[in-house]
């Protein structure tokens, strides 16, 4: 339980400010967030009405919807309670749909390295799935794929020039792993999936709630392997633990053991709530870039 | 002599000791994705192979004559991702037009391996380990490439070996919780932990 409340208010303090970024633009979060169709872009806010106009000619039958709900919703905080409930829980990117594995396991041997690179991570999300968001309608179709992979590379070269500057423990300990977000599917499959498909708010929470799934499922298992492997909790000695720590799960062959697991219990979990449990490609977020999604699946 | 010998060292260890998949965990997708077929596991690590050492052969110059030479390190990131995924769609188109063959068998592979840890990985980690700093361009060019192969040929030994063990596990009475990934991973820990055998066999 501890662990769960640490990271909810990790959580929520560093996004805080993208939290107040959102409420600006209220007028854009009425949508709900579950939905897929690109309806969801009728909504796109009013300084962008060249993008906007184009796409509320086509959806006359979500216009007549929206004024009842703009009523309903003010603060939009059933869609930001939507979003985050879909990216930590239903589609926790880590448990629930094994994105992002490398970093997952490599990342992990401390619970305060597992929070670091969960919040690299979470920024480059953000400012990813804006931009492109922002950007979808002037990318060509053709080369989205090279277009995504460059805006991701230059937010996490910031990003990783910032953990130089502020945190250079944290890169210290990150290493190779930091520059890897880029190729980290996640952020891809979001891109792919959500950004280029729906408004920049939009895109934003999504990125905000992918990304705090992605720090839960990373902070769980860097508590359980620090607190196994090192007997220790966020660098502090745990009494009994400490005098004999089980190496073997600091080591690489721990991390595959935790992570098996985990992900063990996720799917019991998601058995037991009656969650839909993942098959094939068709909810695989990564499916659209992935060669093999025609050719019958990776699985 | 003294650089055979680094050469093999640097294979060996890539193959052995710094096991890019089980001791770095880079390129964990394609070993759980494509390692239930011997087959296809040959495949995608011949590709990996591939585009590992010719990645390595072009962004190396281009950290030393161009990033280092005019001080832009910091485009490290963007500048290989780059080279990369260009590299590969050339690769591709290159393949297709004159050697079908081998396009068709690692054709489906290739755009997968943009997005393959490993490659950027290696890429990066050989501008560290045999960079500027300790060794001159022709040594270390060398070294940078011995390491992309062996690093390549680490992936391959892996993957092997992993499809091995998961086709031995399809007739295994597996707990219903477990079925799936949790127990690919768990085997893939047990073949971790016996590369762990391996700690101290290779001096670099």
């Amino acid at each position: 339980m501890a662990k769960k409340t640490i990271s909810m208010r990790s959580a929520s303090n560093e996004n805080s400010a993208a939290v107040i970024e959102e409420t600006e633009e209220t007028t854009e979060l009425i949508n709900t967030a579950t939905a897929e169709t690109p309806e969801d872009t009728e909504g796109a806010d009013n300084k962008e009405k060249t993008q906007a106009e184009a796409e509320d000619t086509s959806l006359p039958e979500a216009a007549t919807e929206k004024p009842a709900q703009a009523e309903k919703k003010p603060f939009a905080g059933g869609t930001f309670a939507d979003a985050m409930k879909r990216g930590v829980i239903l589609e926790n990117p880590v448990l629930r749909l094994v994105l992002g594995t490398c970093p997952t396991l490599a990342t992990t041997t401390a619970a305060s390295n597992a929070i670091g690179m969960g919040i690299a991570a979470t920024l480059v999300l953000i400012c990813s799935n804006t931009v492109i968001s922002l950007l979808r309608n002037i990318i060509p179709d053709k080369v989205r794929i090279p277009a995504y992979i460059t805006i991701i590379a230059s937010f996490v070269s910031i990003v990783q020039m910032m953990v130089k500057a502020f945190a250079p423990a944290l890169d210290e300990s990150l290493g190779i792993y930091l520059p890897l977000i880029v190729v980290n599917c996640i952020i891809l499959g979001r891109a792919e999936m959500y950004a280029s498909k729906h408004a920049p708010a939009l895109s934003a929470l999504d990125g905000l709630a992918m990304g705090v799934g992605f720090t839960t499922a990373l902070l769980c298992m860097g508590t359980i392997r620090e607190i196994l492997g090192a007997g220790s909790l966020f660098g502090a000695k745990l009494p009994i633990l400490a005098n004999q720590p089980i190496l073997f799960f600091s080591l690489a062959p721990g991390g595959f053991f935790v992570f098996g697991l985990l992900i063990a219990a996720a799917n019991k979990l998601s058995k037991k709530n009656n969650l839909p449990v993942r098959n094939g490609c068709g909810d695989c977020p990564a499916a659209a870039t992935c060669s093999l999604s025609g050719k019958g699946g990776c699985k | 002599m003294n650089m055979i010998r680094m050469i093999v060292t640097i294979i060996l260890a890539g193959i052995l000791t710094n096991n890019y998949v089980l001791s770095k965990f880079l390129g964990i997708c394609p070993f759980l994705g494509v390692s239930k077929k011997l087959d296809t596991a040959m495949g995608m690590s011949a590709a990996v192979i591939f585009v590992m050492v010719l990645s390595t052969a072009v962004t190396y110059p281009i950290q030393r004559f161009v990033l280092e030479a005019l001080g832009l390190e910091y485009l490290q990131t963007i500048v290989f991702i780059l080279i990369i995924a260009a590299l590969v769609q050339l690769v591709e188109i290159v393949l297709k037009k004159y050697i079908p063959a081998l396009h068709a068998s690692l054709g489906v592979y290739l755009p997968l391996i943009t997005t393959n840890c490993a490659v950027l990985g290696c890429a990066i980690l050989v501008t560290e380990d045999f960079g500027s700093a300790a060794y001159g361009f022709g040594e270390g060019y060398l070294y940078a490439l011995s390491c992309a192969f062996g690093s390549g040929l680490g992936f391959l030994v892996a993957m092997a070996i992993f499809a091995g063990v998961r086709k031995r596990m399809e007739f295994c009475d597996i707990p219903e919780t477990l079925k799936g990934l949790p127990i690919t991973l768990v085997a893939a820990s047990l073949v971790a932990m016996s590369f762990l055998g391996f700690a101290g066999v290779v001096h670099m």
